[in-house]
């Protein structure tokens, strides 16, 4: 009988041959629990799809091996590790490539062996527990039909020496490849990446050992693969990356040399070799290498000078400023530098002979390294924005020259049409979007907010465009969208539709846009998807193998969501009424509000509200994910969210000295009780017999199990026939006075950047304020909780008492009780916010709702609703039964 | 080194045809499927093929002599669905044992009957080991992808009673046929190799994987060079594939499989496609001139029939596979 050939073949549902000429195999480690926070959270709140999600950035970020471990003892990893992996097989372009079971222990290694199809690798089996439980477990992974990765590892514990290594591997070689028969091209040896520069003497020889393990394998173990985990190496330098970056590199550019032909690496933790500062690299190397007595006290005083500021700056600077133009030029855009950008692209035009010639020339070249940085994960998106200022002002000094020369402009990749729909004001995402679109050379024709779709249609057809993006962020804006898309349909317009915003989504676009259309509508969730996604949709050879393929997703998708929406059972609006929740009034004393009526704050002092800032909705709004502070020590993020956060603390103190940004509200509270079961009568007085006006409620239908309730915001006001005298609030902020000013005056220095911070630091102005006048109502005005001691992190987990729902959210979606808000407190009157037709507020750093103060209120979902709700909603509105059903589209089941 | 082994150093075996077309011809009623043993059984039999082995014993017999008396070399027991799991639709959980069992035997001794008549072309045995119809890394339920029907050790509990069934019969060789999920071959081999190592047994393995289309991949997704990959780490006497196409379509991944293993090849390709009433019109010679491509281009070591072949089909082809030599395997690349 053959043995077959001696490479190692593994195997997803596609092939993976090692050979000797396969360059070095990386392992995608992000799918692992003991070293990704991120991962760690989904798992734990089962948020499978979402983890599915990060295998397949693996993936397309060119991981060729997956590995997966679920070792964490707050969850059931053989169940998990089962689970996950069942799903990354239902996702053929992420299980086309093998999986690496990665757990130390057993009964997960094989819960995983018994769920892929494929040849996968085991990570990893050692002698720790002797040869007899060695022996066994090799020969069940051999049967599963899995390579294997051994520690150097055994009885005594783990191999530090190189001596040890050598015995241990060639001991664990002998016993699989003699005894349990292993075929030993399917045997990786992980020889132990312990770290250097650690300050003991006994460390020193780490990174040498290992090479000299690697070369000695290679040599003297046939067939077999040599493996590490890399970010070891760099352990003592934690929080210094650009030391750790550079110690990666030059750990795997010698390592592969001696043998090492895969590993785990964080290619954001890499950098590239040949990049390394020079003065740095012989540092880094000298620890390595072991070449001088005093290498780690050396890096140690080299790397607390990188750590500081004014040294790095000026040594980078002394550094990149001598290297030749262009790359210069690229340097500048990689890094966003525009402190010399001007007198370089001077240089440029003079040099050259004709000054669009710096644009397709010198820019562009640097602008792919960035499109092909970001492309590959290797840049964040706040980075990209800055790049794309740097771009901007280069390209603003050439044009006069460009103009006075009266030519043709760049081709561009294309032109896209980008636009918030009518009646919505929201922008920063579409403004995001359009950066970095541009940045990839498309010419991007932006109309701005609340756009009315006759004026998209017209400015797409006379303009020729290749692209309608449309964003929204409140939920009429998801009707707006679909009438574009029927008039798209009515003109019969061949051209693509990308939809995006916060409201936005998969589902919506695929069950209530693409059905509309016949051309082509894709939901496009994040900036850094918008590129590829225009770049498929334009390519002239296969933009229709695209689009078909698009298409095809979203129809199955529909029917998918289709038959799930089915599953979901209703009940009618009179058995939900009486599954409300019914609070016990009769032992319930409201507290009466210390000042009852309308009060207006003309001009709040934006200091006081700065500790209220929520920060991690700030850092999503950049496509950074995660919560602050710990985002700003994330292992991928981290860098970048610690520099937007930095830039963000500039503008902010800007704007607090030079006081650009007015913050005014009003709120107040009245005499109220519910009323018919779903309605809050509001009263102008105590005698409570003259109702103001009335806040409809909207509750849930979805059929729950018994002693669950249908829940509307009207149970948490006590019913009219109960006695009992209750009250309810009601309040509008607004921090956006002066925002569009002080963007447009960024927009004009072309600088996106920071128009774009000053938009998302006034979103966050405006919630801080909603935040602290609650805190000063429920203290003060109301004070049902005077004695609160909270600090910020509570108050943004809101572990205060009573909720201040807002109207367009779960609670209470519907957008029209805005108006009764506006009727109630003469909010435009009073402070100057204004409702547009589809009820966004201007200026749209805003934030309106209402105010319960009852200890059992609590946030909710109302989900979605049926016919008869709809019915009785509008009869109590006084509205059309067609009027109703528009605003309350979305819920409607 | 087995018999079977030592048989095909020199020559191309040829394999049987269908069994299911051929015992469609008895028409058989739900009475001859339950004969006097099962007349009491609680739910229908009718279609219960693998049942007839005992049943209608004679049936078998005459479809394993009529496909060594044109020239097979070695016939499949019929087991195809001899499961737990096969067998569930019928509640004839307790019968899997002895299904695979007497199979075995019948087939074993029509082979000898015919190696006793003429001892320079020995006849083989092999046990037929199916699918299953469930699959261990797909999910039944498209709104549910991680829930699987079947587990691994479901699958691996199911074949080891099979298995122990039909070695203990007389197989000559075991093959595990028409993969359309590897997770479950792989489940099989996983039975096989335990079985080997705890009774000492040396009986050869043949796989066969099923591409289910012109996309080349085998259900579950698989490409043909990772289905190898994923099957290869059980000592193999051959690796090929049957069912779902006709010779023709067939080629091109014999080809690609050829090429990729130093495992000997087999093929058991449809008589065709099945035409709308889900019967196949492809005629034994034209099998057999789709089959000579095989030959002349020099791929293959075991050939024979799946869905739609009968003995007429199984006659054209062996008697064209006499003038042709055995694939040479050779070492890949070390």
């Amino acid at each position: 009988m053959k043995t077959g050939t001696k490479y190692l073949k593994l195997s997803g549902l596609e092939p993976l041959v090692v050979t000797p000429e396969t360059n070095f195999i990386n392992i995608g480690e992000r799918t692992n629990v003991t070293g990704s926070r991120k991962f760690l959270r989904l798992i734990e709140q089962g948020d499978f799809n979402t983890a599915v999600e990060v295998a397949r950035d693996q993936v397309d970020g060119g991981a060729q091996i997956l590995d997966v471990n679920m070792d964490e003892g707050m969850i059931d990893g053989a169940e998990a590790m089962t689970t996950y992996l069942n799903l990354l097989a239902a996702e053929p372009d992420i299980s086309r490539i093998p999986i690496m079971i990665d757990s130390s222990k057993w009964e997960i290694i094989e819960a995983g062996l018994k769920v892929v199809q494929g040849k996968s690798v085991v990570n990893s089996i050692s002698l720790k527990e002797g040869e007899e439980n060695f022996i066994e477990q090799a020969n069940t992974i051999r049967r599963y039909g899995a390579a294997v990765i051994v520690m150097a590892f055994d009885e005594d514990g783990q191999a530090d020496t190189l001596e040890r290594r050598i015995e241990i591997c060639e001991r664990s070689y002998d016993v699989l490849v003699k005894v349990v028969g292993f075929p030993p091209q399917d045997i990786i040896f992980d020889p132990n990446i312990f770290p250097v520069a650690t300050g003991m003497d006994e460390h020193k020889n780490n990174a040498v050992d290992f090479f000299k393990t690697a070369s000695w394998i290679r040599e003297n173990l046939p067939h077999v693969h040599v493996s590490g985990g890399v970010s070891n190496i760099s352990f003592s330098f934690r929080g210094n990356n650009k030391v750790r970056e550079a110690m990666h590199s030059a750990f795997l550019y010698h390592a592969i040399q001696h043998g090492m032909n895969m590993g785990i690496v964080n290619p954001t933790m890499l950098e590239i070799y040949d990049e390394i500062d020079s003065e740095l690299l012989i540092h880094v190397e000298d620890v390595l290498l072991n070449r001088r007595e005093d290498a780690t006290e050396r890096l140690l005083d080299f790397a607390e000078q990188i750590i500081d500021n004014t040294t790095k700056k000026k040594l980078v600077v002394k550094e990149w400023r001598s290297t030749p133009l262009q790359e210069r030029i690229t340097y500048a855009l990689v890094k966003g530098i525009d402190e010399f950008i001007l007198e370089d692209i001077e240089e440029a035009r003079l040099s050259a002979s004709r000054p669009i010639e710096v644009i397709e020339g010198n820019l562009m070249i640097g602008m792919n390294v960035v499109g092909d940085l970001f492309g590959s994960g290797k840049m964040f998106l706040p980075q990209v924005v800055k790049s794309a200022r740097v771009m901007k002002r280069a390209v603003a000094h050439l044009l006069p020259f460009i103009e006075a020369e009266k030519d043709g402009k760049q081709e561009a990749a294309g032109k896209i049409l980008m636009a918030t729909v009518k009646g919505d004001v929201h922008d920063i995402g579409k403004n995001i979007v359009g950066v970095v679109l541009a940045c990839n050379n498309y010419e991007i024709i932006d109309l701005g907010v609340m756009v009315p779709l006759e004026k998209i249609i017209a400015t797409a057809i006379e303009q020729e465009v290749d692209i309608i993006g449309l964003s929204g962020l409140i939920t009429p804006s998801l009707d707006e969208m679909i009438y574009v898309a029927q008039e798209i349909k009515r003109r019969d317009l061949k051209i693509p539709l990308m939809i995006g915003g916060a409201t936005t989504s998969k589902a919506h676009t695929a069950v209530k846009i693409a059905p509309v259309l016949t051309t082509t509508v894709i939901h496009v969730n994040d900036a850094s998807r918008a590129v590829t996604v225009a770049g498929s949709l334009l390519n002239k050879e296969n933009s229709q193998v695209y689009k078909d393929s698009i298409r095809n997703e979203y129809d199955l998708f529909r029917s998918k969501f289709m038959d799930r929406q089915e599953t979901k059972q209703h009940i009618d609006l009179k058995t939900a009424r009486e599954r409300k929740l019914k609070l016990d009034w009769d032992s319930y004393q409201p507290k009466v509000p210390n000042q009852l009526g309308i009060q207006v704050i003309e001009n709040q002092n934006l200091e006081e509200l700065v500790p209220f800032i929520d920060w991690s909705p700030f850092f999503r709004s950049w496509d950074l994910h995660g919560h602050y502070p710990a985002i700003l020590d994330d292992a991928v993020v981290g860098e970048q969210a610690t520099e937007l956060f930095a830039d963000a603390q500039v503008i902010l103190s800007e704007i607090l000295e030079n006081k650009s940004l007015t913050a005014k509200a009003v709120f107040g509270i009245f005499p109220a009780n519910s009323i018919a079961d779903d309605d809050i009568e509001v009263y102008e007085n105590e005698t409570r017999s003259e109702g103001q006006v009335t806040f409809l409620t909207l509750r849930q239908q979805l059929k729950k199990r018994a002693g669950k309730n249908n829940i509307a915001l009207a149970d948490f006001i006590a019913p009219k026939n109960s006695g009992v005298k209750d009250y309810v609030g009601s309040f509008c902020v607004s921090t956006g006075f002066g925002t569009p000013e002080l963007a447009k005056a960024y927009e004009d220095d072309n600088d996106d950047y920071n128009a774009i911070m000053v938009k998302a630091l006034a979103d966050r102005f405006a919630e801080a304020f909603a935040e602290f006048l609650h805190k000063e109502v429920r203290t003060k005005s109301w004070g049902y909780a005077s004695d609160e001691v909270l600090d910020n992190e509570a108050l943004i987990k809101e572990a205060y008492k009573g909720i201040r729902p807002a109207p367009g959210y779960p609670a209470c979606p519907d957008h029209l009780e805005k108006n009764t808000i506006w009727d109630l407190l003469q909010v435009e009157e009073n402070i100057g916010v204004t409702l547009t037709e589809s009820l966004a507020m201007w200026p749209a750093a805003s934030v309106s709702g209402y105010y319960f103060a009852h200890p059992e209120a609590q946030y909710f979902g109302v989900g979605k609703i049926t016919q008869d709700q709809v019915a009785s909603y509008s009869k109590r509105k006084n509205i059309d039964l067609k009027e109703a059903e528009k605003w309350l589209r979305p819920n409607i089941k | 080194m087995t018999a079977i082994e030592k048989a095909l150093q020199d020559k191309i075996l040829v394999l049987d045809g269908a069994m299911g077309t051929m015992l469609q011809a008895y028409k058989f009623t739900e009475e001859d499927f339950r004969a006097e043993r099962f007349k009491d059984h609680p739910c229908s039999l009718q279609g219960n093929n693998d049942l007839l082995s005992l049943t209608q014993p004679e049936a078998i017999k005459a479809v394993h002599r009529a496909y060594f008396e044109v020239g097979a070399d070695i016939v499949e027991t019929n087991t195809f669905s001899s499961t737990s799991i096969g067998m569930g639709d019928y509640q004839m959980e307790p019968l899997v044992y002895e299904l695979n069992f007497e199979s075995a035997k019948l087939a074993r001794e029509v082979a000898d009957e015919f190696t006793n008549a003429n001892s320079n072309k020995p006849r083989f045995v092999a046990g037929s080991i199916g699918p299953t119809n469930r699959t261990a890394s797909m999910s039944p339920d498209v709104n549910d992808p991680g829930y699987r029907a079947v587990t691994f050790d479901d699958l691996v509990e199911a074949y080891t009673e099979q298995i122990q069934g039909l070695v203990d019969g007389g197989s000559d060789v075991l093959l595990v046929e028409t993969i359309f999920d590897t997770l479950n071959a792989k489940a099989a081999l996983f039975a096989i190799d335990a079985l080997k190592e705890k009774n000492n047994w040396e009986i050869p393995v043949m796989v066969s994987g099923t591409i289910t289309d012109a996309s080349g991949r085998t259900l579950s997704g698989q490409t043909v060079e990772a289905f190898v990959i994923s099957v290869s780490h059980i000592p193999l006497l051959s690796i090929g594939f049957n069912c779902a196409l006709g010779a023709d379509q067939l080629l091109p991944y014999l080809r690609r499989l050829s090429k990729e293993t130093d495992l000997l090849t087999s093929a058991h390709p449809n008589a065709g496609l099945p035409n709308a009433f889900g019967a196949y019109d492809q005629t034994p010679e034209e099998m057999r001139d789709l089959i000579e491509k095989y030959l002349e281009e020099n791929l293959i070591n075991i050939i024979g029939g799946c869905c739609g072949s009968t003995p007429e089909h199984i006659a054209q082809i062996a008697s064209v596979t006499r003038d042709y030599k055995p694939r040479k395997t050779q070492p890949i690349s070390i």
